[in-house]
């Protein structure tokens, strides 16, 4: 057991590493951006000394390493510090829109990750047939069509025509969760498009390659049944490939959902991030980045985790 | 019940491959009594397998039965729906596979496997199937019957394994089990303590059975009749003394005189300074020492034969000397000087002289790579030859190992067989124009006829080029066949070395003795008289010596 836990606290000490490397990424990356946000704030009339002014005013003249350092200060103490656009704390400023991005993320996989597992199996079950076919090309013209036409084609039937959902994903702290059930609806619809077919396409992937394996021609020959040999034979060897597949689909509806929010004007960390680069607002990009980094490595984490403790040689030690 | 358990008739399956159907099984007819054992015998491709798994009417992916019935018991198998198939398979018919570590679910422990059958067949309830599964374990002299059940399958022994899926086709006390290749993936030694347990279990419980093996001797143990196939077709059916003492057909013959390659021992005058020495050498993995205090020397014109059983270090010590796991302590000299203890610290003169030909020609050659690249590589890589020279010189190493240049320059592995794709690895050893190589396990993985085509065309090369050969390999046949000197391994120590004969001829250490007398001699007797021998002598296990 200890050897397991040694193993997880590694993949979080390298975690925290990838994240500490990505912040200097982010950093450097927005600094060799042309112009800065007292540019962008002034526009493009505003005389030399107004633009300077600025800088000083927002501390921008300082050497970029102090800056760097001083933000780590920061974020240590739990200060994510202040939007350089409009000074709001950036912590309250982000709070709402995270929760509103995860709402949308975790109602698309609530509804796509069981589909997939199903769908998955299913069409790993009955290769080749009419079945597997069938939800091989729809599933695939779905992810093949780019989001904003899914978007696009769902708002004109179903907001425009038959009227059942906004087109409008619009929703503020006071929203019940019913309503806002019924206003992320189609975004969560349209982003399950595309998940939805990796997912299945993989989980089928993984299935299949297991179901070649010796054992489970031994499984067959001792005349299990089908349903049996999925389950009890297959499956709990399966869990590593599918937690990887999930956490990959999750940690894409987080940070993938740009597109998505920006079609239905939902206000998630998505269309935040977009904004905050356009701006050059340094905090709220590397604050941004950082939770997207993050969640990335979380469920990549999690994902470990599940596959070290679903391998017997693991965890029955010799 | 004079009527047959089994009878097949006409029996013609189809094979699929690259979207074509051809003929695996064609029309083959096969009875089989109640308590009879049946051997199957051929060489791979011959049909065994899939004809063993028809017995149960079942074919694996890519495979169909055209033609041809299947009788069990008066039902007729082809006509039955697939739930009452599923209700004979593990009840009526059980079957034990090849690599018992591969067919074992890794995920659930020995004896949820087991109770398995029963339970879901509704024979016995849970508590009655783990009780049976203890008494078998201990039947087929597993050790700690009523714990080991409860152990995962990679916390067991590939022996003990074998053994606990010959109990797990018990489980329900079938009429008839199919033993597909169950000890060809073992160690001489073991295998005996496998042979024995099955041959009992058949005997005690009165079970038909099927027995397949590309092994005559080993078939020769077990059966009282034997079928050889060749290609989907019986070519000749006896009992076994019948077909033991007089084979009829050409084809059959040569099965029996397969290991008739001997080459003679050259003894090497003790002066002249060795090729390889491996001097001293203890190496491992992490904390554990695989190899301890190993030594010896390899001459020119030379094979030294390691032997030894799975685990032996055999493996690790072909690694030390290649340099890809760098030795704790003690050097590899070449030519009496010390060779940097990793690869990487070599330069390509020492690299050049050390080359290595592996088990699985499969694996070892790049799959992308056309035969004109495999052989090319070393010889632009090492000898700087380029355009023209290159091309000649690929032309003649092809010319070499006996494959027709135009025909084979451009084509790519897949389109090579077994035997052939070895034969590209040998010339890719020789475009290095070595002094020394390592050869692991070559003929294993290969059927004994095309085996014995390498051995022969290795053995001609070493006379023509004086190279100098370490042998690694389980296969005493083989050392018998191609080896000067023998050293002998154990737990990674070596336990006696020294030439052939001396080797071969007594007084041996206790371990070679046991080595020796576990190969399967073509005689039905054999396993019965050295049972007896050993019974009477104290049983002996390699553990026991070590």
């Amino acid at each position: 057991m200890n050897k397991i836990l040694l193993m997880i606290l590694q993949r979080f000490g390298l975690g925290l590493l990838t994240l500490f490397v990505v912040s200097i990424i982010i950093f450097v990356g927005v600094e060799f951006l042309p112009g800065d946000i007292a540019e962008a704030l002034l526009g493009q009339g505003a005389s030399p000394e107004n633009v300077a002014a600025l800088r000083h005013e927002l501390g921008l003249d300082r050497p970029a390493h102090t800056r760097y350092i001083d933000w780590w200060a920061g974020v240590l103490q739990g200060d994510l510090g202040t939007s350089l656009a409009n000074r709001r704390d950036i912590a309250e400023l982000i709070t709402f829109r995270l929760s509103n991005t995860l709402f949308l993320a975790l109602t698309a996989a609530a509804i796509s990750v069981p589909l997939a597992l199903l769908f998955g199996i299913l069409a790993a079950l009955y290769r080749n047939s009419l079945y597997d076919r069938s939800v091989n090309v729809v599933t695939l013209g779905a992810v093949s069509a780019p989001e904003f036409l899914t978007a696009y084609v769902l708002i004109l039937y179903f907001s425009v025509k038959l009227g059942w959902f906004p087109s409008l994903s619009n929703i503020d702290q006071d929203t019940s969760f019913i309503d806002k059930l019924h206003q992320v609806a189609l975004p969560a619809i349209t982003l399950m498009g595309v998940i939805l077919a990796y997912m299945m396409r993989m989980v089928r992937a993984s299935i299949i390659n297991l179901l070649a394996s010796a054992y489970i021609e031994m499984a067959h020959l001792k005349g299990m049944p089908k349903f049996r040999v999925i389950v009890k034979h297959a499956l709990p060897n399966a869990w590593a490939p599918i937690a990887n597949i999930i956490a990959i689909s999750l940690a894409y509806l987080v940070v993938g959902v740009v597109v998505v929010e920006v079609v239905f004007i939902y206000p998630g960390l998505g269309q935040l991030m977009v904004d905050s680069v356009s701006n050059r607002d340094i905090p709220v990009v590397q604050a941004c980045s950082m939770i997207f980094a993050g969640t990335y490595i979380l469920l990549n984490l999690t994902a470990d985790i599940v596959s070290i403790c679903t391998n017997p040689r693991l965890l029955h030690p010799k | 019940m004079n009527d047959p358990l089994l009878e097949i008739r006409n029996l013609q399956i189809d094979g699929e491959s690259d979207e074509i159907w051809h003929e695996i099984i064609k029309g083959i007819d096969l009875h089989l009594d109640r308590g009879e054992v049946l051997g199957l015998i051929g060489e791979s491709g011959a049909g065994k397998s899939t004809l063993g798994l028809a017995a149960m009417n079942f074919c694996r992916p890519g495979c169909r039965i055209r033609e041809g019935s299947i009788r069990f018991d008066d039902q007729e198998l082809t006509e039955q729906s697939e739930l009452t198939l599923r209700k004979l398979r593990g009840v009526r018919i059980a079957y034990v596979a090849q690599s018992a570590a591969a067919s074992f679910n890794p995920a659930h422990q020995l004896i949820d496997q087991f109770s398995e059958i029963p339970v879901v067949h509704g024979v016995k309830s849970r508590r009655e199937a783990e009780k049976d599964a203890k008494d078998l374990y201990g039947r087929v002299l597993l050790p700690d019957p009523d714990g080991i059940g409860y152990r995962y399958p990679h916390q067991v022994s590939g022996g003990q394994l074998q053994r606990a899926m010959t109990a797990m086709a018990l489980s329900c006390r079938p009429d008839l089990i199919i033993f597909d290749e169950p000890t060809t993936a073992l160690d001489v030694t073991t295998q005996i303590e496998v042979l024995t347990t099955i041959r009992d279990i058949v005997r005690e419980f009165n079970t038909a059975a099927i027995y397949i093996s590309h092994d005559l001797a080993v078939v020769a143990q077990m059966a009282d009749r034997i079928m050889v196939l060749r290609y989907g077709e019986l070519v000749e059916e006896a009992t076994t003394r019948e077909m033991m003492s007089s084979p009829k057909m050409e084809y059959t013959k040569s099965l029996w005189a397969v290991r008739s390659f001997k080459k003679e021992a050259e003894t090497v005058a003790s002066a002249m300074s060795p090729v390889v020495k491996v001097d001293n050498v203890t190496a491992g993995y992490g904390s554990e020492d695989i190899l301890k205090e190993v030594s010896f020397e390899i001459h020119r014109g030379q094979t030294v034969a390691i032997v030894g059983e799975s685990g032996s270090g055999k493996s690790t010590a072909a690694r030390v000397i290649t340099g890809l796991l760098p030795p704790r302590l003690g050097d590899i000299q070449l030519n009496g000087k010390i060779l940097p203890k990793s690869f990487k610290a070599r330069n390509k003169e020492q690299l050049r002289h050390v080359q290595m030909i592996y088990q699985m020609a499969d694996t070892a050659l790049n799959p992308r790579q056309r035969i004109r690249n495999i052989i090319g590589r070393p010889l632009s890589f090492y000898l700087g030859l380029t355009g023209k020279q290159k091309e000649a010189r690929i032309r003649e190493l092809l010319s070499l190992i006996e494959l027709e240049p135009d025909l084979y320059i451009d084509r790519f592995p897949d389109e090579l067989s077994g035997g052939q794709k070895q034969r590209v690895s040998i010339a890719r050893a020789l475009a290095a124009e070595p002094e020394f190589i390592i050869c692991d396990e070559v003929t294993s993985a290969l059927d004994q006829l095309v085996a014995e085509g390498i051995l022969r065309l290795l053995d001609r090369l070493q006379r023509e080029f004086n190279l100098a050969y370490m042998f690694i390999t389980h296969d005493l046949a083989t050392v018998k066949a191609i080896a000067d000197n023998v050293v002998v391994m154990l737990q990674g120590k070596i336990v006696e070395q020294g030439s052939k004969t001396e080797i071969f001829s007594p007084p041996h250490h206790d371990y070679t003795e046991l080595l020796l007398s576990s190969v399967p001699e073509m005689d039905p007797d054999w396993l019965n008289e050295l049972i007896a021998h050993r019974e009477k002598h104290g049983v002996m296990s390699s553990t026991s010596i070590s």
